[in-house]
């Protein structure tokens, strides 16, 4: 008879860090000689923006203090925090667009307690949300607030109020589009082909110069859109064309017998549609559709074209500031820092959803 | 005009399911050719033949999955039209089983089963479960109500189905090849959950290619090559003293592989 062997561990130095450290960066010697060359150019590279942001670098809110420093000079960004968030949005009123961020988070942490996740109070919440925000940061209207008008937005709240805005709206639209351009109906398909064809030929520069030069020759002459909000238009409509091709990659990617299951128990078109084919065909494009989102976020930065002052347009406003004058760099890398807190953090959630929904 | 296919042996039950004349091409080619073919209530008919044969298309044709472009079909009174809602009254009628089963994915198979009675029977969904728990526990799955598809076998999936098709409540179960995705010993389970259901009285049309279910279970065999029923005869017939050469050949050939 064969005697049983007993499991036992694998040697240490073929796995684990060790193993993993001896034979990546040892062995042979020529791994070694390329693990010390590679090592130092990465610490050159590394050394001066070390020295900049950290070393010589002073926190002083004083600029001729600052001045002596070989380093960043970060007191600016101190000093310049409340106008790098919301732009010139009044200060004795700089409360309520914090009170609206404290909205939203408090409904994030709500809706990371497991218990309340998926309640109807809480969808409610988060329905009405949007139009609190609206409410407190705008004022006017029954809120007894004094009108802030958009004019005033700027800084990071604009970037995320026109990242949020378009997003919300792109994505019920790009829904739409993709649909129609899958269906048989000549007369639908044939308009979504052509929005879908007609903008997304043509740069999102283009579309925020036409809605803001363009749509206004559209309306009657006394009526004036707000910048802000034609901005809005643009961006919608420019990614929904976006979304919606990745979303019909998604229709497309669901197999036909999904469909005719639909069929099989009767179902109309708009069951079959939003019981059956967008969960799923939504679930494929997950990981293109937050793409479209990071970019939404990141090409909000090209309002300033049409002269609104996102949180990139501050860091040149800030920097032309004869206080600060010419402190660019501090200016870029805190804003680059906040693109990519935000498109990171939209980055991460898509990959958690793709887990939740891959184990299903 | 070739001759209109009823089994005279159930003339007592109504028709429910009249086919007259009816053809259908794929572009140019001509899948289903001058089918004429009657199913009374309760009636089990298994349908046989080569693959290409068009025996799926034409229990296809019978929900509309697949369109005819000649002749008429009558299901359960209502002549099939492109009128959708016509349609989707006689699918509510007409269950189906699938080969690949086609299960929805993402819904648990407790949804899978109630999802038809409550949105397109608009049954309170309480009521619902209820049914589905019954068809589930019947088709022995009850255990498994908050799984999901793709935690089950393949066997355990096509019960599931059955069970999906069964909630309606409907008056005709189709099955398009329901065991021929399905590893030997699953076979038989899915076999024994149609048995059942046959003796229930359900009305059922079956292809397939399990003789030894077929003439178990079968009152009518019909055996169809390149688009065109060949033979039709009441089961026992049909197994002992097939007319037909082609039927004859086939037969010897399914049986004895």
């Amino acid at each position: 008879m064969t005697e049983q062997i007993i499991d036992r561990r694998p040697p240490v130095t073929k796995t684990g860090v060790l193993g993993w450290i001896r034979s990546n960066l040892l062995f042979p010697w020529y791994n070694a000689l390329l693990t010390i060359f590679a090592g130092w150019a990465i610490f050159s590279a590394i050394k001066p923006f070390v020295q900049w942001a950290i070393i010589n670098a002073t926190i002083t809110l004083d600029p001729t203090v600052a001045k002596e420093y070989s380093g960043a000079a970060w007191g600016f960004i101190r000093d310049m925090w409340p106008v790098f968030m919301v732009g010139i949005y009044p200060e004795e009123h700089r409360w309520r667009p914090a009170v609206a961020l404290l909205i939203v988070l408090s409904l994030v942490m709500l809706t990371l307690v497991r218990k309340f996740r998926g309640t109807k109070w809480l969808y409610t919440l988060w329905g009405l949300s949007p139009i609190a925000v609206f409410l407190i940061i705008h004022g006017g209207f029954f809120t007894g607030l004094e009108v802030v008008d958009t004019h005033y937005w700027g800084g990071l709240m604009l970037t995320l109020i026109l990242a949020s805005v378009a997003m919300l709206f792109a994505f019920p639209i790009s829904v739409l589009l993709a649909l129609g351009r899958s269906s048989d109906m000549p007369v639908i398909k044939s308009f979504c082909v052509a929005y879908i064809e007609l903008v997304r030929g043509v740069p999102l520069i283009t579309i925020l110069f036409m809605a803001s030069v363009v749509l206004p020759l559209f309306l009657p002459t006394d009526m004036e859109l707000d910048k802000v909000l034609r901005a809005m238009v643009g961006i919608t409509m420019f990614f929904s064309a976006y979304l919606a091709e990745n979303i019909r990659g998604g229709l497309q990617g669901l197999g036909k017998e999904q469909y005719e299951a639909a069929d099989a128990i009767g179902m109309g078109y708009w069951q079959k549609t939003l019981l059956i084919v967008l969960p799923q065909a939504l679930r494929i494009v997950i990981p293109p559709m937050v793409n479209n989102f990071i970019g939404i976020l990141k090409d909000t930065s090209l309002v300033g074209i049409v002269g609104l002052v996102d949180l990139l347009q501050i860091a040149f406003a800030t920097t032309s500031n004869p206080k600060w004058f010419g402190r660019l760099e501090e200016a870029y890398v805190f804003v680059a820092l906040w693109y990519w807190i935000l498109c990171y953090s939209l980055s991460r959630y898509s990959q958690h959803l793709e887990k939740k929904y891959a184990s299903k | 005009m070739s001759q209109v296919h009823t089994a005279t042996h159930l003339s007592d039950n109504s028709v429910i399911i009249e086919m007259d004349g009816v053809n259908k091409w794929y572009d140019q080619f001509h899948v289903l050719k001058d089918i004429n073919l009657q199913v009374r209530q309760q009636e089990k008919v298994v349908i046989c033949g080569p693959s290409g044969s068009g025996k799926s298309t034409l229990i296809r044709t019978l929900n509309r999955l697949e369109e005819h472009q000649e002749g008429n079909i009558i299901v359960d009174g209502t002549t099939l039209t492109n009128d959708t809602k016509n349609i989707e009254v006689i699918r509510r009628e007409v269950g189906m089983v699938f080969q690949q089963f086609n299960l929805f994915p993402h819904l648990s198979i407790l949804d899978n089963v109630t999802i038809g009675p409550v949105w397109v029977r608009k049954m309170p969904r309480k009521q619902a479960e209820e049914i589905a728990y019954t068809f589930l526990e019947r088709v022995g799955i009850g255990e498994q109500a908050n799984k999901f598809p793709g935690q089950l076998s393949g066997g355990q999936q096509q019960r599931v189905a059955i069970a999906r098709a069964l909630a309606m409540q409907p008056k005709i179960m189709l099955f398009d090849e329901p065991t021929s995705a399905l590893d030997p010993e699953m076979i038989k389970e899915v076999l024994d959950v149609m048995r059942e259901l046959a003796d229930q009285g359900m009305t059922m049309i079956c292809v397939t290619h399990e003789m030894g279910f077929a003439r178990e279970v079968a009152d009518t065999m019909v055996f169809m090559d390149r688009g065109q029923i060949v033979e039709y005869a009441p089961a026992n017939e049909f197994f002992t003293n097939p007319r037909e050469e082609r039927c004859r050949a086939f037969l010897e050939q399914i049986l004895n592989h």
